[in-house]
């Protein structure tokens, strides 16, 4: 073992000359009485979401599951989107005629045919209310981090029984993907923004400059 | 033995840097704005939520455990990382770490590498060791690149550039972009560093950043940011080195629930920034297919062993105490001449280098309590301050002779540091200092400590406003705020 490693554990562990030696981890108190659980109704979390997406300036629009399909076709024409990326096990249902259908089959996609793309169409994880966050956990129909990432235009579909209320629930309900099969996390609240001059909020930098949500409401 | 890499070069006399920024009315004015704005956004989104208290509480108790066990959670760190197919490093110091990394890029045949801010990286003064090696380094968030390109140091932990206007910022994109047209609407100014980046992005081997948090249990890595070029970094190139001082760890997954709420509200007043990534060693397909966790030492350990001191190591780095306190707002970052500016940077600097190498930053500071209340770890930093103005005094005994030791400021420092060392007694005083007994205690806020600190007279001699004092100024900012609020 790499001798700064030892040196390191040695000196934390003379720096921590007033914790007995008997004391376990969780012998030191941490007490979670804060809300871990919403109580909000199904219908006000759909709405408390859907407010604060726009708080983030992202475009949100409520759809049936028949409505889908149309709708996705109209948000693509309402970007000029020509080529959209799509993860490969996204349901083909979704994918809008009069479009160059861009698949990432077996991940193929080049940084640079996603660069030439005009926006990306992908499927969601959770949706958190409390912050209007979309999180994406490289779960099904969603893809790998890339494709969401390098388009300009990202457009999202939110089921509305993907809504949770409060950080605590997204984060416990992410658990598994973690822990058990290591899976990279994407929080997203709204476009990518910066304030960097004279603290005015800019949105869209890096990431899609434009975010767009279909909330799927039954 | 100490760590020589916050170097004193950088840390020049408060007094006399602050002096110098006072002047600088441009400064001042964005400086106001932007604090301003940012603590107005930041009281509105924290008094949204009815257990803020409880959150803080926690934070700071996860932390504390954390501390207290470091040594098993970072080799528990260590292995998780490891068997998700990551690679762990220890650095002692700064030079140890840049020896580590700069060897990993030269593996790669790498000349350039693309850099997510980082103050970690700033204090280990990356940039410039991999400039020795003949690597550039491209810092990739907007006001990073500004700083960079200008050649200067940051002025805030969130906001770099916060000193620099808009026609300042056009003019030095024209001057280094090589942009022909480019009007100062911060839009455009955005567009043209997109447009300068994503080549860099797209083609980039290399990526280095931070870490907000390390998860002890899984080995994941989770960074916030705004502006997207954070997962640009995470994701495309092909090698991620990630340096994390040993203080960042967290134990478990679910710790996060406390911390991405602690952390956006309090640093950019956000309910949610837009942008966080966590990721977990490699995935196949996914991501950089190969990955360095740098733990970097380099004076943390020794912050440890200081059991007033240790609270400072719950820093998430929010910067919440810098747009809360007067002081910060009315000099500017700069003038603290260290990586870490406000009322952190005055007691993380003067423990990381040694009080002897900082010893004006202790007394950067009024006393005034406001950035206790706003830390969302709850450091008490008006007790590490006083603390540590006692050692900067002992440090004076020790060097200084007999009259050193009868200094009337070392004599009352030891018994304001014997109070201060307590939180039953700092609390105590505090509540007695609300029914106005307590002669330094006004409005419940330790205002001034009467006639001990040299430091800090001179720095008030040089900052009063005209026809206002101090106080006034203070008051007056507090009654504005609330009202705005309202
Ligand atoms: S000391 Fe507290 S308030 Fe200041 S940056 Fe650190 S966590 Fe934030």
């Amino acid at each position: 073992m790499s001798e700064a490693r030892e040196a390191i554990l040695a000196r934390i562990r003379s720096a921590l000359h007033d914790v007995p030696p008997s004391e376990q981890p969780q012998d030191s108190p941490v007490k979670r009485d804060y809300l871990t659980q919403g109580s909000t109704e199904r219908a006000q979390l759909i709405e408390r979401f859907t407010d604060r997406l726009v708080d983030y300036k992202a475009k949100v629009r409520h759809v049936s599951a028949e409505e889908l399909a149309a709708a996705i076709a109209q948000s693509c024409a309402e970007h000029g989107v020509k080529r959209l990326v799509v993860p490969s096990d996204l349901p083909q249902s979704w994918w809008p005629s009069d479009v160059e259908i861009l698949v990432d089959r077996d991940f193929s996609l080049s940084y640079d045919e996603l660069d030439r793309s005009d926006g990306v169409l992908t499927a969601c994880a959770i949706g958190v209310a409390q912050t209007g966050t979309i999180i994406l956990d490289s779960g099904e129909a969603q893809g790998r981090r890339a494709i969401s990432l390098v388009p300009d235009y990202h457009l999202c579909v939110v089921r509305a029984d993907q809504i949770v209320d409060l950080v605590p629930e997204a984060v416990s309900n992410l658990r598994s993907a973690v822990l058990d099969h290591r899976r990279p996390i994407t929080f997203i609240s709204g476009p990518s923004a910066t304030s960097d001059i004279e603290l005015n909020r800019v949105e869209g930098v890096h990431g899609p400059r434009t975010l767009e949500v279909l909330i799927v409401v039954s | 033995m100490r760590p020589n890499s916050v170097v004193i070069e950088l840390t020049p006399k408060f007094e006399k840097a602050a002096k110098q920024a006072l002047e600088n009315t441009q400064l001042r004015r964005n400086m106001g704005k932007a604090t301003q704005t940012i603590r107005a956004k930041r009281a509105a989104v924290v008094g949204e939520l009815p257990d803020w208290q409880a959150l803080r509480e926690a934070g700071r108790a996860i932390k504390e455990r954390t501390l207290r066990h470091l040594d098993h959670y970072l080799l528990q760190l260590e292995e998780s990382v490891k068997r998700a197919g990551g690679h762990v490093h220890w650095a002692r110091d700064a030079s140890e770490a840049n020896r580590i990394i700069t060897n990993i890029v030269r593996v790669h045949q790498a000349r350039e590498v693309i850099k997510i801010k980082s103050l970690t990286t700033d204090e280990i003064r990356l940039n410039k060791a991999l400039k020795e090696a003949g690597i550039t380094a491209t810092e990739t968030d907007l006001a990073e690149l500004i700083i960079q390109l200008a050649g200067e140091h940051s002025s805030h932990i969130l906001v770099p550039a916060i000193h620099k206007n808009r026609s300042e910022i056009r003019e030095l994109f024209m001057r280094t972009l090589g942009v022909k047209e480019l009007s100062d609407n911060p839009k455009d100014l955005a567009a043209a560093a997109r447009a300068y980046l994503r080549h860099k992005f797209l083609t980039t081997p290399v990526a280095i950043s931070g870490a907000n948090f390390a998860i002890a249990e899984s080995g994941t890595i989770g960074i916030v940011e705004s502006e997207g070029n954070g997962r640009m970094c995470l994701t495309l190139p092909k090698v991620l080195i990630s340096v994390m001082g040993i203080e960042k760890i967290l134990p478990t997954w679910q710790d996060l629930e406390v911390f991405l709420q602690l952390l956006p509200r309090s640093s950019t007043g956000e309910r949610m920034n837009p942008y966080t990534s966590f990721w977990t060693g490699v995935t196949r397909d996914d991501g950089p297919q190969e990955f360095h966790l740098v733990l970097l030492d380099n004076g943390r350990s020794q912050v440890l062993a200081d059991e007033i001191g240790r609270q400072t190591l719950n820093c998430i780095r929010c910067s919440a105490c810098l747009n809360i306190c007067p002081v910060y707002e009315r000099t500017g970052g700069h003038a603290y001449g260290s990586v870490y500016p406000g009322p952190i940077g005055a007691i993380l600097t003067p423990q990381l280098v040694g009080v002897e190498h900082a010893s004006s930053l202790p007394y950067a500071s009024s006393l005034c309590g406001a950035c206790y209340e706003v830390c969302p770890v709850k450091i008490n930093i008006p007790e590490v301050l006083v603390h540590l103005r006692a050692k900067v005094v002992r440090e004076k005994q020790d060097h200084g002779g007999l009259k050193g030791k009868l200094d009337p400021e070392n004599l009352a420092m030891q018994a304001m540091s014997r109070m201060f060392s307590n939180r039953v007694a700092y609390e105590a005083a505090q509540r007695m200092g609300q029914k106005g007994q307590w002669p330094m205690v006004k409005d419940g806020y330790i205002t001034s400590l009467p006639g001990l600190l040299g430091g800090w007279t001179a720095m008030r001699d040089l900052q009063a406003l005209p026809q206002e004092t101090f106080r006034d100024w203070w008051r007056k900012r507090k009654k504005q705020e609330e009202k705005a609020s309202e």
